[in-house]
């Protein structure tokens, strides 16, 4: 409420050219007022035009007032993150090996601290040293520990985390006062708030409808005087600020903060408000397979054993090939053999030798202790590495073809170079995923799934998942080259990624977001970072986008919607004394003249906060189609926004004319 | 004078093609038509007495009168009265108009007076009244020349013109300077 | 009366039917591909190699811009120096009229330059042949293809997929006039001489009336004139009174040709916006938006002039006769209503009939027809125009759909809405800041004899005078003793702004919009041609462009309709 007044500096309102001249209107207003209570001795009048003067000092209070709610809603959320950073003790690591505790505000880009179990993260860093698993319950409300290490793509960690176990040294990679939070909680405050680009464009186009209504209300005077139909002052302030688009002129900023919120609440930090907006603009999006249309990694489905080879052999081979192999895919081996009975007790391989997977051989596997070598890896690998005829390698040869049609990867296993059969590993698509395409296709954004798979798996998950697009066997470089491409065709491109490799094409998708848990470059090269690194976030931040748009579009509709009826309740209401045959443009029938224009006036001003509700929840971004979305908002917000200002006008004037 | 080369040039043979020989051509190719070219003149014993389409003034009682004009049918220097339906001064001036039919039609009331004969036109040369107009003035003028009223009606018939092709515009009309050459010429029933 | 209605709509369909063809013979001209009016090819080459021009040297818009306020610059001051020089003329000059009065040729220099033609002079009696054809009926030509040629480097500039040049004014500016208006006002000037408008250089004629009187009647090369005055959305009548003069119009089939003539081109304009951009759907639903309004007005000026005027059946009367003051008995209402609506929607300003003595609605009409100015709109730049509320609309339409703006697959930026925005702002403030110094000033000396009309109606005609400068059309209130100083030079600042800052808002708009890379046009881009853009544009049109003038029109024709009879 205090914020609503501090913000009447003119220097404070000048920003939003629309609530200005509705300041300056009060202005006037209140010199009037005065100017009437000396000269013309009639309470009426006098109480009239304070009238007048309170409702307009309302209106600009309302419009302050939709801000500072909007930025007190996202500064409560920013200050639940931020409660996390409150000074904490660093343990500062010096050049010469020696440690200091000093405080975390003291620490400066490149310094070098330690945290240990139990130690909260001081400032966000890279690790340069160890492995650490640590508690980010603070940042992203996710409970689960996770681990953070040096040289991977997470090895980042942030301020207000806390670590759980270990020891690791961390470089300070931010000034403080700079980093991600910092710049999110400075996007909701409104002080250091950059407009975004159409925030600008539309500010402008409300600036020249303002102009255009001055010259409008200024002109009548003189065109009043000639008709002999002299008009007030109140009368003239009162159109004027009817007239021009104050509904979203008051609600412009705290729709724009709104937005910033919407995507802090859904634990993105944004790095500029510009990039919320991009979001909505989205044309491709690149979205990487796993994780994102498959969940978390592929899984073995199907033994599928040479027909010399009983099922049971070949399952139990699998198992002893995986017992020791920590992937997801041996561990997925396991748990088909347990499902389908088949278990091997540890001990079996008590003093075998594990085989670990090597670029070179692209196999892995086990030494047993009686000598028997088994090794599972890629087909063609596999085949190399046997030595049998060519009539059991083209039995197998069918299955392995089979299986890739139908969008599952095969694993060959062979016993002392002898293939016995193909393990079928598959991707299990996310359920609900389909509709999510859909959805985007109808919002005109075209899927794109980034994979390492060949192309023929892509293909069948691309199609299983309804992407419209796949890049198999996919480098970083690939990636690059896919957005560049669309780019080029003018499109703008999203993109989630979370390696240092990823970084380049980070930076240059349009908005390229981040994983939290991702490397440093990758955050550095983003314009968003997601707390909850959750890869189909990408979606909701499009719909986010969306929304922005939409909502200070539609407002602006139902702003400048409004005016018909304004003017049919104050334009005859300026005139009729003078001219009663303009009463027939009083179509409404309102009481009188002055309870006409203080209607109009108060229902101006009480639709601020009416729409504050949906100012910051945003109007709902529906997937219909654009012409569909269009007629849609038509109807609701332009039909509406003329229609309504009748009926409230005409509401509020029996109000006023039963309280007169 | 680069720059200014091609806006002189432009600006002068633009002149040259427009503003003289095109009028010029189009004025050779009027020749092909003279009586057209002319403004459709109408002589009368080898005196120009008019042209068929520019209203004149009549004011004796022998001639079909037209419609009252802002600039007297003075075809030197036309216009209308450009008086707004509202204005006082145009509402007394068509009062004035009316009083004075009524005086040179004592057989009729306000009621029966069409309203052409009674407001000005645009161009003050309107050459037309409507069929009824002229009716109206049937008994003046056969008063006036001695001639019966059906004789006069019939020649208002012979001379109303149709609308456009039958079909578009005002349904009928009758060119006044016509009319009263045919009142001229009238050499009793055939 | 059915007939007069018949009569309208054959003129309105006349004029569709034949701009569909010459919508796409405009942009086979545009597009220099090979049409059969290329026998004047040798002569325009010689004129561009006199002149040192390089007709296939394309320019940027700023450039053309240049170019474009260079020549008519040009010819402003040539204009303004031949009318203040008006008695030294060496030839077509019979009656030896003189010099023009400083501030009338500035007002009427500005005014043929400017495409709007408004008069504060009478033709007949202060102009000399000389000055008819070799100024006025030349500025007619080069005024109209001035908006022709901007219109065709607005067009280029929404097919340009980044690249900044738009095409070679003088160009575009020469074959507008050799290829579209000079055979157009070939065919319409034989049309009017078959139909008796005269074409001589008689001078006064004396004509012994039948009465015996003797009266002068001015005549002269009328029909070539009124070809293209009609033609070039100019409106520069010969007469004083225009098109209502018997012999500037003699019949109602000249009526037809000439009011076709006034819509002719600038509908012919927007399906040749459909024809170059291959976007025909979104010109129909342009062209639908347009004439939506267009039917709606002539419907209400039309019915408001056939049942007439109040006050006459108060006089005694009979009831039910329309208003037929000011008008020609050989057009009738109707078509004086359609003639009306269609000179002020199209920036032409011709008249068949006084707008001074139209009923107020259809006064009113009239003025809303030029608040909007882009009802098809005068030739080129009526769609220039019109496309300053499409980028608007698009601004507003595209936000509601939750996407940056874009317009053809060009994103729609605060660039691009700055300057719409100016160019929106201009017109209320020339209209109503004009009109309110002159209120201001009949209100200091109500005695300064500017108005033939009092009330509501005197103030029509200021608001009309202004509203007609600043659209560029032309037409009056006639009544309006326009012919002084203060309104000489006002209006003649009014023209001047209202004609060369739309052409030149718009056109940065195209050459920003030029260079942009094309966006592709998905599911979720804004389609132009939905119902629903239609209806957004319409509501901009009308709650931007008209409702601003609401409170000017409801103290001039509203308060005078609400008032008459009373």
């Amino acid at each position: 409420m205090r914020e609503s007044f501090l913000k009447l500096h003119p220097r404070w309102m000048f920003r939003n050219p629309v609530m200005f001249t509705v300041e300056v209107g009060t202005i006037i207003m209140l010199f009037e007022t005065i100017h009437v209570a000396i000269t013309v001795n009639n309470l009426q009048s006098a109480f009239y035009n304070l009238l007048i003067t309170l409702l307009l000092l309302l209106t600009v209070l309302f419009g302050n007032f939709a801000e500072a709610i909007a930025e007190a809603r996202g500064k409560a959320q920013a200050d639940s993150l931020r409660k996390t950073r409150q000074d904490t003790k660093a343990k500062k690591l010096w050049e010469d090996g020696s440690i200091q505790e000093v405080s975390s505000a003291d620490l400066r880009k490149g310094d070098r601290f330690v945290a240990e179990a139990g130690d909260v993260v001081p400032a966000d860093g890279e690790i340069e040293e160890g492995l650490a698993s640590i508690d980010e319950s603070a940042i992203t409300g996710e409970s689960a520990p996770v681990i953070r290490e040096a040289g991977t793509d997470r090895s980042s960690v942030i301020g207000g985390t806390k670590v759980l176990s270990d020891r690791i040294v961390v470089v300070v990679t931010t000034q403080p006062g700079e980093s991600f939070l910092d710049k999110m909680i400075a996007l909701v405050e409104g002080a250091n708030r950059q407009k975004t680009p159409n925030e600008i464009a539309l500010t402008i186009l409300l600036a020249s409808f303002t102009m255009v209504f001055l010259i409008v209300t200024v002109t009548l005077k003189p065109f009043a005087d000639y008709a002999n139909t002299p008009v007030t002052i109140a009368a003239l302030v009162s159109l004027f600020v009817c007239l021009i688009p104050t509904t979203i002129g008051g609600l412009l900023s705290a729709i724009g903060i709104a937005g910033m919120d919407r995507a802090l609440r859904a634990n993105i930090i944004a790095k500029s408000g510009k990039a919320v907006e991009t979001a909505g603009d989205i044309d491709t999006l690149l979205l990487d397979k796993t994780g994102t249309i498959t969940i978390g990694n592929r899984k073995a489905t199907r033994f599928i054993p040479l027909e010399a080879v009983s099922q049971e052999e070949f399952t139990r081979y699998s198992v002893l090939s995986s017992l020791s192999d920590s992937t997801p895919e041996g561990k997925s081996i396991l748990e088909l053999a347990k499902k389908q009975g088949i278990e091997v007790p540890k001990a079996e391989t008590a003093q075998a030798d594990f085989v670990k997977f090597s670029a070179e051989t692209r196999m892995s596997g086990i030494n047993l202790s009686d000598g028997r070598q088994i090794r599972k890896g890629a087909w063609d690998a596999i085949k190399r590495w046997s030595t049998q005829s060519n009539g059991i390698l083209e039995e197998l040869e069918g299955h392995v073809k089979e299986i890739a049609q139908n969008g599952g990867t095969p694993l060959a296993l062979a016993v002392d170079k002898k293939a016995l059969g193909i393990i079928q590993l598959e991707d299990i698509i996310k359920p609900g995923i389909q509709e999510r395409f859909a959805r985007l296709r109808k919002m005109g954004v075209k899927t794109v799934m980034v994979t390492g798979d060949n192309p023929l798996t892509a293909a069948y998950i691309a199609q299983q998942a309804g992407v419209d697009d796949y890049i198999a066997e996919a480098r970083p470089e690939d990636k690059m080259q896919y957005i560049k491409k669309e780019q080029q065709a003018g499109k703008l491109v999203a993109m989630m990624g979370d390696g240092t490799n990823d970084a380049p094409a980070l930076a240059q998708a349009d908005v390229g977001v981040a994983m939290n848990s991702g490397t440093q470059a990758a955050k550095e090269a983003a314009n968003m970072v997601d707390l909850d690194n959750d890869p189909t976030k990408l979606l909701e931040i499009v719909e986010i986008g969306k929304q922005l748009l939409i909502t200070r579009g539609n407002v602006t509709t139902f702003s400048i919607a409004n005016d018909v009826a304004k003017y049919f309740a104050i334009v005859p209401a300026l005139f009729a004394a003078t001219i009663p045959g303009l009463n027939a443009l009083n179509i409404m029938a309102l009481t009188s003249p002055e309870s006409a224009i203080l209607s109009a006036v108060i229902f101006n001003a009480i639709i601020i906060p009416l729409l504050i509700p949906l100012a910051l929840r945003g109007v709902k971004y529906r997937p219909i189609g654009a012409s569909a979305l269009l007629t849609r908002n038509l109807l609701v917000y332009g039909l509406g926004g003329i229609v309504l200002p009748f009926i409230g006008i005409k509401a509020i004037d029996l109000i006023v004319s039963f309280m007169l | 004078m680069k720059t200014l080369r091609p806006i002189l040039i432009l600006g002068i043979v633009t002149i040259i093609l427009f503003g003289g020989i095109y009028p010029v051509v189009m004025l050779g190719v009027g020749q092909l038509m003279p009586e057209k070219a002319a403004g459709e003149p109408v002589y009368h014993d080898e005196q120009l007495v008019g042209f068929e389409n520019i209203g004149q003034p009549f004011d004796s009682s022998q001639y079909f009168w037209g419609r009252p004009s802002a600039v007297a049918y003075n075809a030197a220097a036309t216009g209308g009265s450009n008086k707004g339906p509202t204005n006082p001064e145009f509402l007394s001036l068509v009062e004035d108009q009316i009083d004075s039919l009524l005086k040179y039609h004592p057989d009729k009331e306000a009621a029966d007076i069409p309203v052409e004969l009674v407001t000005a036109s645009g161009s003050g040369l309107d050459p037309h009244i409507t069929p009824q107009g002229a009716v109206f003035q049937v008994q003046r003028i056969a008063q006036a020349r001695g001639m019966s009223e059906e004789e006069i009606r019939s020649l208002i018939d012979q001379y109303t013109e149709d609308a456009f092709l039958g079909w578009f515009g005002p349904s009928a009309k009758v060119n006044v300077l016509t009319l009263n050459l045919a009142l001229d010429a009238y050499t009793g029933p055939k | 009366m059915h007939t007069e209605i018949l009569g309208i709509f054959l003129i309105f369909l006349l004029s569709v039917l034949l701009a569909w063809p010459l919508g796409r013979y405009i942009v086979s001209v545009f597009q220099g591909e090979k049409v059969w009016s290329d026998f004047f090819s040798p002569l325009e080459r010689w004129i561009f190699r006199l002149a040192g021009i390089d007709p296939h040297q394309p320019m940027d818009w700023k450039q053309n811009m240049m170019a474009l306020l260079g020549t008519n610059v040009f010819f402003f001051l040539l204009a303004f120096l031949v009318l203040v020089l008006q008695g030294y003329q060496p030839f077509w000059n019979p009656v030896g009229l003189g010099n023009w009065e400083p501030t009338l040729a500035f007002n009427t220099a500005v005014s043929f330059t400017t495409n709007t033609n408004l008069q504060h002079y009478s033709g007949e009696t202060s102009a000399s042949y000389f000055t008819q054809l070799l100024v006025f009926c030349w500025l007619q030509f080069v005024s109209a293809a001035t908006g022709i040629a901007a219109c065709a480097l607005l067009f280029q500039g929404l097919v340009n997929r980044s690249s900044a040049t738009l095409g070679n004014f003088y160009h575009l500016f020469l074959k507008s006039s050799t290829r579209i208006l000079l055979p157009l006002s070939i065919v319409v000037c034989l049309l009017l001489t078959l139909g008796g408008t005269p074409v001589n250089f008689e001078g006064l004629q004396t004509v012994t009336t039948l009465e015996g009187d003797t009266i002068q009647v001015a005549g002269g090369p009328v029909a070539p004139m009124v070809a293209i005055k009609q033609l070039g959305t100019n409106g520069g009548g010969y007469f004083g009174p225009n098109s209502t003069h018997p012999f500037e119009n003699p019949s109602y089939f000249t009526n037809i040709v000439e009011n076709v003539s006034i819509l002719l081109i600038p509908m012919a304009l927007v399906f040749a916006f459909g024809f170059y951009l291959h976007r025909r759907r979104l010109a129909m639903l342009f062209f639908g938006v347009m004439t939506l309004l267009f039917v709606l007005f002539v419907a209400l000026s039309a019915s408001q002039e056939m049942s007439g005027n109040p006050n006459y059946t108060a006089l005694g009367l009979a009831d039910g006769q329309p208003n037929i003051e000011g008008k020609e008995v050989r057009f009738g209402p109707a078509a004086s209503s359609l003639w009306g609506v269609s000179t002020t929607s199209t920036s032409n300003g011709s008249v068949n009939s006084m707008h001074d003595s139209h009923t107020p609605l259809s006064g009113g009409i009239f003025l809303l027809d030029m608040f909007i100015n882009a009802i098809y709109g005068g030739v080129g730049v009526g769609f220039i125009n019109f496309f300053v509320f499409v980028i608007i609309a698009v601004f507003i339409a595209g936000l509601m759909i939750g996407r940056t703006p874009e317009f053809l697959g060009k994103k729609i930026e605060a660039r691009e809405v700055k300057i719409a925005a100016l160019v929106v702002i201009l017109h209320p403030l020339l209209i109503l800041g004009g009109t309110a110094l002159s209120s201001y000033g009949i209100q200091r000396n109500p005695d300064v004899g500017w108005l033939n009309n009092p009330a509501y109606h005197g103030f029509s005609e200021m608001l009309y005078e202004f509203t007609s400068a600043a659209a560029n059309n032309g037409s009056g209130f006639e009544g309006l003793a326009d012919n002084t100083p203060f309104w000489n030079i006002l209006t003649g600042i009014a023209m001047m702004l209202g004609r060369y800052l739309p052409i030149i808002g718009p056109l940065a708009i195209v050459g920003s919009l030029a260079v942009k890379k094309p966006v592709p046009e998905t599911v979720g881009s804004l389609p132009p041609e939905s119902f629903a853009f239609g209806a957004v544009l319409l509501s901009v049109i009308l709650i931007v462009a008209a409702l601003s003038f609401f409170p000017a029109l409801t103290l001039g024709p509203l308060a005078e309709y609400f008032t008459m009879g009373k």
